[in-house]
């Protein structure tokens, strides 16, 4: 349970700015391939569980392309570790985080950056003074939705970081397992309903903050 | 075009699309310039490069001696840098912020100026509204603030881009006095954008009248509307504007006595003070012609003067004549018979006739 907390946390703190500038550049860049860059981004939303986990496996194993470098570098291993656990998470919710705030994003009237500009705001300035406070609130909702996502994520964490448990056994995971041994329902049961209301929390959550934002800022 | 550069010169050629614009005009450096042309005619595109928002293909922007924009040297200083103000006709005001952030938001961004604060709101009239949310402030309210945060962030120009057009007639005249003072208290040159004739007679100093991506013609105000050949006059409304000083008031008559381009007029009383300026308008329809000074009669100005430029009337049998005096003139929208029988021609001295009645004050 504790573990479940900490790696979506983890995933949505490793994986939110990066869906964050992601969803800048498909909302607002204007650059060859940015249809590619979209779909590509939003594959671990239609592949299969097990195929993400597997190419994780793939590219992230100890012999894999950036898993090999990593640990002969660093020693860092994320096959079977709580880092591997947060990393399939991360690249299974990053599709619903970027979407959400792609969509705020787009809602922003790209006329006030220049009018920002007029005024002598710079690139940076721009987005901190402007775009991030008027997306501030998908920004959030993004954070929430993915933390409740990936509360849930089972097939890419059991295929990349295995099912072990103190290190890899989320929530999902550790219910999987009970519900393989004998006598287990009522683990199961238990862990299922802290899993509901983690879930539903999260979502009213989200609801209330995207309302109570947009009645402050979303108006002209 | 006038390459002074101590206002605002602009000069480019783009395309886009199909449409070429090739435009250019200058600005005096405390006058305001109105761009007037019909929609699609390139003016919009001519603020944007004013503003440094759209690069031209080719072109030149100064503002008061420093380049902004030279395609041919290189040049092209990124709008956030130049300093050049502009309002757009949707406001765009940040929804997030209240009125006084949004006026301060680019003071905190700029070198310090000498455009103060206090100053802005009491010109502007926003003391009542700096701690409102823009989605709470009316159409008109949403434009003084769009300006005032223009203003305060010390630009060396304002670009104003048709800042009226999206107002009904009682905002339009709610804020054009505003304009009238902003042009009086601050000295830069502001380009001002619009369609709207009897906004740019009121504002403008010097006018470029765009059609079709082009200049047709550029020069005071004074100027342009007094000339006949132009698309300006062909319009219903077409008329001369004068430039005059009240003289005196003759109140038992119910008159006020105006001197223009070295010419005394009467009309009906205005509630100034002698000595104040008073811009004038003369519509063409209104004004008659005679080759001899008629006797008694109830039309109280008789103009001499010259005839300029006759042009035809394309819109419709008449004929547009101008009547010229020291440094301005009327035109006169007269029959072809008329222009037949007293047989007139450029050069020849006539007599103008404008009925005290038929002469607009303007602001």
């Amino acid at each position: 349970m504790r573990l479940s907390l900490k790696v979506s946390g983890l995933a949505v703190a490793f994986g939110l700015p990066c869906a964050l500038l992601l969803a800048l550049a498909i909302a607002r860049g204007r650059f060859p391939g940015r249809s590619v860059l979209n779909a590509a981004a939003h594959l671990p939303m239609v592949l299969p569980p097990v195929v993400t986990g597997w190419l994780l496996l793939i590219v992230f194993g100890r012999y894999g392309v950036i898993g090999s470098w990593l640990d002969t570098l660093f020693g860092v291993r994320l096959v079977f570790t709580t880092a591997g656990a947060v990393l399939a998470c991360t690249v299974m919710v990053f599709p619903l985080m970027m979407r959400t705030m792609r969509l705020s994003l787009e809602a922003i009237d790209p006329a006030l950056d220049a009018a920002a500009r007029s005024l002598g705001a710079g690139r940076l300035d721009r987005f901190a003074t402007v775009t991030l406070p008027l997306a501030g609130p998908g920004v959030l909702v993004a954070a929430i939705v993915g933390f409740a996502a990936s509360l849930g994520e089972f097939g890419a964490v059991i295929t990349f970081a295995a099912n072990i448990p103190g290190r890899t056994q989320t929530l999902p995971l550790a219910i999987y397992a009970a519900l393989q041994s004998p006598g287990g329902e009522a683990t199961a049961a238990r862990l299922s309903l802290v899993s509901i209301m983690l879930a539903a929390c999260a979502l009213l959550l989200s609801e209330v903050i995207a309302k109570r934002l947009q009645a402050g800022v979303g108006r002209r | 075009m006038s390459d002074a550069d101590d206002g605002l010169t602009v000069a480019f050629r783009h395309r886009l699309g199909e449409t070429v614009f090739d435009i250019a005009f200058a600005a005096p450096p405390h006058g305001l310039v109105a761009l007037f042309g019909p929609s699609g005619s390139g003016k919009t595109t001519a603020a944007l490069v004013a503003a440094g928002l759209l690069r031209p293909d080719e072109g030149r922007v100064v503002v008061r001696g420093t380049v902004l924009t030279d395609t041919a040297r290189a040049i092209f200083v990124p709008p956030e840098r130049r300093r050049v103000g502009i309002v757009f006709q949707d406001s765009r005001l940040f929804p997030h912020m209240r009125v006084e952030a949004n006026l301060r938001y680019g003071a905190r961004r700029n070198p310090p100026g000498p455009v103060r604060f206090g100053e802005v709101v009491s010109l502007l009239g926003l003391s009542l509204l700096l701690s409102r949310r823009p989605h709470t402030l009316s159409g008109g309210e949403r434009q003084r603030v769009a300006i005032g945060r223009a203003l305060l962030a010390q630009p060396r120009a304002l670009v104003l881009d048709e800042p009226l057009a999206s107002l009904d007639s009682a905002r339009k005249a709610e804020i054009l006095p505003y304009l009238e003072r902003l042009k009086a208290a601050m000295a830069l040159p502001i380009l001002y954008i619009s369609h709207d004739l009897p906004e740019v007679v009121r504002l403008a100093d010097t006018l470029a009248l765009i059609e079709a991506g082009r200049v047709v013609a550029c020069g005071p105000l004074e100027t342009i509307a007094a000339r006949a050949d132009l698309p300006l006059a062909a319009r219903d409304d077409a008329g001369a504007v004068l430039e005059s000083v009240i003289v005196a008031h003759h109140p038992a008559r119910g008159l006020s006595e105006i001197q223009a381009g070295g010419r005394r007029l009467l009309l009906p009383t205005v509630d100034r003070l002698p000595g104040s300026r008073l811009r004038v308008r003369i519509p063409a329809r209104e004004v008659a012609l005679a080759t001899e000074r008629p006797g008694r009669m109830s039309v109280h100005n008789i103009l001499p003067g010259t005839v300029g430029v006759i042009a035809q009337d394309l819109r419709r049998p008449a004929a547009l004549v101008e009547v010229r005096f020291d440094g301005s003139g009327l035109i006169a929208r007269v029959t072809p018979d008329a222009v037949a029988s007293l047989d007139l021609g450029p050069g020849r001295p006539v007599f103008a006739l404008v009925k005290s009645v038929a002469i607009e004050p303007i602001g």
